[in-house]
Formats: structure tokens, C-alpha cells, sequence
């Protein structure tokens, strides 16, 4: 028999009921087996829901490469200087003593047919339902001059941990008005504000401890995620300092040269001490090599989050096409619940709820200015669609600002105790 | 001087006209009535004061902390019960300007008082209702008012708790599990009435926080009862 969410759902109790025995779907092979590529905030919560909720029906094996987890979200405050490094690393230690079998290792092929994942230290793991949250990976050729061969002298710092440290570091060395150079990525990219945020920080930074320095920003778009926020605190906090370059003004026609530490924008060549390249993206490599993907990224059933391609393999996060929501750590998360009840409802037979999915983006603009914008999503046939949504206004009083930054520290204490446990 | 004290209970303007050398040494009690405005949110103080989101507040004076019976404490507040903490002007002066501080893991969602005076001014006034709680008949209990009037079959619903675990998993990306709060409130161990209520406020936009008011736009009855019973035994 194979298993049809829709067609569970609508059948309700009586479904769940003829669904009782619990290892039905485990094709002769005792617990059913879930396999879980990428330990972040897809995968993880993912993985400890699944494990958590099952209580041991379900052998869960998540495949992560890092021991430590560096979180991308909050790595801008980590630039400016507001957070520690060692804030942000989280180890999946407790993952671990919750159940999961956390392989450190890197998943370099999925055969789809025999349902199993290679490992690049050799073996492979079997499964009988695949989640892939693999983030993201950066298009080839996407910025003139610069492929990863250059990220050490033009880093992204768009993947939490050693990128953000270096960034920090070049950014620290910058001689006396020095010029700091971003080129911001094309639509759709993981979390929409963060480039912006990361101006902010930036310029914090700076502002303290290089204050002739300049700030230039490259950009494909006309316009960006609470733009109109963003732009207010520049103005208010670092007047003069940042020359944000849109699309209008030439900002997609730019190239780099990593050696000679040149940005050119529109034809104008600028000499940088500093520079983020923030190439376009795409889904992390693993999910193409699933062949799961259609173009960048790969296409997803609301419902639950299984790919069109195979209803036995999921997609969460920064990888997914799935919709309405912004590629960010709380879509992820909110995802890998969703997810997580559909899977074990799948492989046991429990009760599966209806997908809710929401999403918050915090962004810090300068010391207790905090700012957000945020939205509640459904299922529909088509994709995940919007359902409501809030923007933080320009003119907020400094309490509320303050108030709202506190909130995102207590968010991010909150989605990393729900990731990890 | 009448005028200072219309909005006060009349054993208050009693007890201030009387004791005006210890008002000027713990506070102004009539200042503290406004202040305490932030805490009824969760806690009652008065005749007929019961336990809500907070434990009521009288006789809260040389209690020792944790001590309701039928109220679930923090652990980290029962633990402070036992390693002996009795509420007293100091120990309260403590908790109320930073409530993490003197018990780490409590449950009270409160960033505290910076100002002395107003700490000192809610002292003065909680003192009124623990130097002699049962001699106030005027005084209403200070929370009794919820956010709104609510249909008694929305409360009468019984919410099931395994649909609610789902959809706490949505919450829990913000709230914590374990009941901390920082920055964002606590949600664990609240009476069924009290976050049924307050959902619905959030619902009609009568309680201002927007990502609130968003999330609890979307739950139907049956599904903030659902919330409502996961969250009460949550610990």
C-alpha cells in the first residue's frame, strides 16, 4: 500500500485507525528508517521532532559534516560586534542523547531506487523516507571574477562559522576610511533582509572604530526586504556613510577582481579593502544530485513538503520551492514540524494536523534599534500561499525598538532550543 | 489631599493618612497603585484575590517563596522556596528590579524595575494587603477584569491536547519548553481560562503585540483550547 497525505487526511480517523500497527511501512526491515541530510534549522528540528515524537518507533539518522553548528542567523550581529562567535556554535550533543543517530559525514550521492544515501567516508545509509536540508549553494558564474577559489580574499560569510569570522577580520583590518564593498545577491536568496542587516553591522562596526571609512553597495534589485526601515536607520544612525547602488543606478552590471581588489559597478572601477560577495544561490548541491531539483531549487507539496519528484523524499528550507515564504532559519523550522508530523504519520500511523506554517525576520539596525516583519502561510494545492502578514513602521519609538531586539534575542534562544534541544 | 486619594480604597487613604513616617520610608503606596498597573496582567492583590497567571500577592510579606499549594511554581522558584527565600522588602526589592536575577528560571515574564522608587512605591502599596488583608473590604482584586468578555462556551471547550502539541510546535519556535523567558514570555502552566483569554484578545486585536495578534488570528476556538490544554501541564 502506498501511503497518500491527501488522501489520509481526508479519511481521517478511520485512516488512522487501520494505520495502527506501527511498523507496517517499514518494508520488512523493523523500525521504519528516516535519514536526515543537513543539521540546521530544517534538518535538526526536523530530526528531533521526528525522534522526540516517536518515542523510539523510528530510527532517525541525521548526516551532518560539522561538529559544531554556526547559526547565519545572528552572524551579522557577530559583525557588528554585538554578539560573540561562540554565541552563535551549537553542538548536536544533545540531539544526540535525545535519539538521534548524528553521523558526521558528508552525503555525496541519494540512489532514489534502492533508497539509499552515499557517504563521501564510504557506506551508505538506507532510508525509507529521505529529508533533504541541505541550505544553499551559490550559482556558478554568477558574479564576474569571483568563484569560490576567492572567497577567502572576497568572502560570502553567507554560510554560518569560519566565512563570518573572516569577514569580521577584513572588515577589522580596513585602513583609516577604508571602503567596504557588498554585492548583494539576485531573487530568491536565504533571508531577504540579511544583506541589509548586514550593511547595518557593518556600519555599526565601523562607525565605533573606522568612522571616515565608506560603505558601497552593489545590487541587482530596485528594492529589498524593509527597505524603507533599513534605509530611515541608515540615515539616522550613519548618515553619509552608505552608498547603496540599485538597480536603476547600475547595481546589477558589476564585476570583481579578487586579486587586485577592485569592484567594478556600471563601468566605474573602485578600489576596496574590504568586500562580501554575495553570489546568487541555489539549493545545496545535494538536492540536484537527489535529483529532486528543477532549476535552483526544488519544487515541494505544501502539504507536507515532499518533493514533486519523489513523495518519499522532503525538502526543507533554503532548498525548496515551495511558495509564499522567505528562504530564512524560522521557515525552515516552522517547515521541519510540518514535515516531521506528515513523516511520522507516513511510517506509524499517528495522527497527522493540518500544515501551519509562520515566519519572522528580526533585523538589528544599530544598538536596541530593532526592527521585523513577519507572516503566517497555508497549504494549498498550489504552493504555500500567504495568509497574513505585519511590518514593523518607520518613526517607532526607541522603547519599542529596544523592546523588539530584546524579542529577537529571546527567539533566537527559543528556535535553537527547538532545533537542538 | 482628598483629591490625591480618591481612586484609593478607603482603608488605603486610612493606613497612608495614619503611617505617614513609614509611607515616606517604603514608598508611596498611592504612587505603587499606579505602578502595579504593569503586574496585573498575571497577579491579584485584594479581597477575593486568587491565583492567575501569577500567584496572588496578599500576605505576600514574610511568605516564604513557592508556598501557594495549588499554584505551579517554576522550579527554580520552588527550589528557591526551599533553600529558604522569604519575601521581605529586601529580598521583594530584588526580584521586582530584575526577576532572573534572585531566581534564574522563574516563570515571572517581567524585565523589572530599573527605578527605585517605584519599586519602593509597589512595596508600599502590596505591603497594605499582607499588614492586613482581611480588613479591606473595598479593595477589588486588581486583575479580576480580563482582557474582554468572553462567550462561556469558548471556555467551556474542551481542548485536545494532542492536537495542541502539534500546534505548540509552532509556538515554540519563539516560547520556550522549559518555561524561561527572555525577551519573549512565558507560556508554560497557565490556567486554561487565562490563555484561552488571552488568545482571544490577541484574536481581536485587543492585546497590541503584531506577531501575536498574526498567530492567533488564523486559531479557531477549538484550536487555542487545543493550545490551551498542552501548555497548562507543560513543564
Amino acid at each position: 500500500m502506498r501511503l497518500n497525505r491527501r488522501l489520509f487526511i481526508g479519511t481521517g480517523a478511520a485512516a488512522a485507525t487501520t494505520l495502527a500497527a506501527p511498523t507496517v511501512f517499514a518494508a520488512g526491515h523493523g523500525k521504519p528508517r528516516v535519514v536526515v541530510i543537513g543539521g540546521g534549522a530544517g534538518g535538526a528540528t526536523a530530526a528531533r521532532y521526528i525522534a522526540k515524537d516517536s518515542k523510539g518507533e523510528i530510527d532517525v539518522t541525521l548526516i551532518e559534516p560539522t561538529r559544531m553548528y554556526y547559526t547565519c542567523f545572528f552572524s551579522n550581529l557577530y559583525i557588528g560586534g554585538v554578539k560573540e562567535i561562540d554565541d552563535l556554535g551549537h553542538s548536536y550533543g544533545t540531539l544526540a542523547a535525545g535519539g538521534v543517530n548524528v553521523v558526521h559525514d558528508w552525503a555525496i550521492g541519494v540512489d532514489r531506487d534502492t533508497k539509499t544515501v552515499s557517504l563521501a567516508g564510504g557506506g551508505s545509509v538506507p532510508y525509507d523516507k529521505l529529508i533533504l536540508s541541505p541550505g544553499i549553494d551559490f550559482v556558478e558564474g554568477a558574479v564576474e571574477g569571483w568563484d569560490l577559489s576567492a572567497q577567502n580574499a572576497m568572502p560570502h560569510a553567507y554560510k554560518g562559522g569560519s566565512q563570518t569570522e573572516l569577514l569580521k577580520a577584513r572588515i577589522a583590518a580596513m585602513p583609516e576610511g577604508g571602503t567596504f564593498a557588498m554585492v548583494a545577491p539576485p531573487n530568491p536568496f536565504r533571508c531577504p533582509p540579511g544583506p541589509y542587516e548586514r550593511v547595518s553591522m557593518v556600519a555599526h562596526y565601523l562607525k565605533a572604530n573606522n568612522p571616515t571609512a565608506k560603505i558601497i553597495v552593489a545590487d541587482p534589485k530596485s528594492k529589498f526586504s524593509k527597505m524603507a526601515l533599513f534605509q530611515e536607520g541608515w540615515a539616522d544612525h550613519y548618515d553619509g556613510m552608505i552608498d547603496w547602488i540599485g538597480e536603476d543606478f547600475g547595481g546589477g552590471d558589476v564585476s570583481v577582481d579578487p586579486v587586485a581588489m577592485t569592484v567594478t559597478i556600471d563601468g566605474e572601477v573602485t578600489k576596496v579593502d574590504a568586500c562580501n560577495v554575495i553570489p546568487a544561490m541555489k539549493a545545496g548541491r545535494i538536492a540536484e544530485l537527489a535529483g529532486v531539483t528543477d532549476g535552483n531549487w526544488a519544487p515541494v507539496n505544501a502539504a507536507d513538503m515532499s518533493t514533486k519528484a519523489d513523495a518519499d523524499v522532503y525538502v526543507l528550507g533554503d532548498a525548496a520551492s515551495q511558495g509564499d515564504m522567505p528562504k530564512s532559519g524560522f521557515s525552515a523550522n516552522s517547515q521541519a514540524k510540518v514535515c516531521a508530523n506528515a513523516v511520522r504519520g507516513a511510517l506509524t500511523g499517528s495522527k497527522v494536523f493540518p500544515a501551519k506554517f509562520s515566519n519572522t525576520c528580526w533585523s538589528l539596525i544599530d544598538t536596541n534599534d530593532g526592527v521585523k516583519v513577519g507572516a503566517t502561510y497555508e497549504a494549498t494545492e498550489e504552493k504555500i500561499a500567504k495568509v497574513d502578514g505585519f511590518i514593523s513602521a518607520t518613526g517607532e519609538s526607541a522603547e519599542l525598538r529596544k523592546a523588539t531586539y530584546e524579542e529577537s534575542e529571546g527567539w533566537y534562544t527559543g528556535i535553537t532550543s527547538d532545533m537542538f534541544g | 489631599m482628598a483629591r490625591v486619594f480618591r481612586s484609593l480604597p478607603a482603608a488605603l487613604v486610612a493606613l497612608c493618612a495614619a503611617g505617614a513616617v513609614w509611607g515616606q520610608e517604603i514608598g508611596d503606596a498611592q504612587a505603587g497603585a499606579e505602578v502595579f498597573k504593569k503586574c496585573t496582567g498575571c497577579h491579584q492583590v485584594g479581597q477575593g484575590a486568587v491565583d492567575k497567571i501569577g500567584p496572588h500577592l496578599n500576605e505576600i510579606f514574610g511568605r516564604n517563596a513557592a508556598s501557594h499549594a495549588d499554584y505551579k511554581y517554576s522550579k527554580s522558584m520552588v527550589r528557591a522556596g526551599d533553600d529558604g527565600l522569604v519575601w521581605t522588602a529586601e529580598t521583594l526589592d530584588a526580584y521586582i528590579e530584575n526577576p532572573r536575577a534572585l531566581v534564574s528560571k522563574t516563570r515571572m515574564s517581567f524585565r523589572g524595575l530599573k527605578d527605585a522608587k517605584d519599586r519602593a512605591d509597589i512595596l508600599a502599596y502590596l505591603r497594605i494587603y499582607s499588614d492586613n488583608p482581611s480588613d479591606i473590604p473595598e479593595a477589588e482584586p486588581t486583575a479580576l477584569a480580563t482582557d474582554h468578555d468572553i462567550d462561556p462556551a469558548i471556555l467551556a471547550l474542551e481542548g485536545d491536547a494532542e492536537y495542541g502539541e502539534y500546534l505548540a510546535s509552532e509556538c515554540l519556535t519563539c516560547h520556550r519548553s522549559d518555561g524561561t523567558s527572555d525577551g519573549i514570555p512565558s507560556i508554560t502552566l497557565w490556567l486554561t481560562d487565562d490563555f484561552v483569554v488571552a488568545m482571544h484578545a490577541y484574536k481581536r486585536k485587543l492585546r497590541p503585540h503584531p506577531v501575536m495578534q498574526m498567530m492567533a488570528g488564523r486559531l479557531n476556538d477549538e484550536e487555542i483550547a487545543a493550545l490551551a490544554a498542552y501548555f497548562k501541564d507543560l513543564e
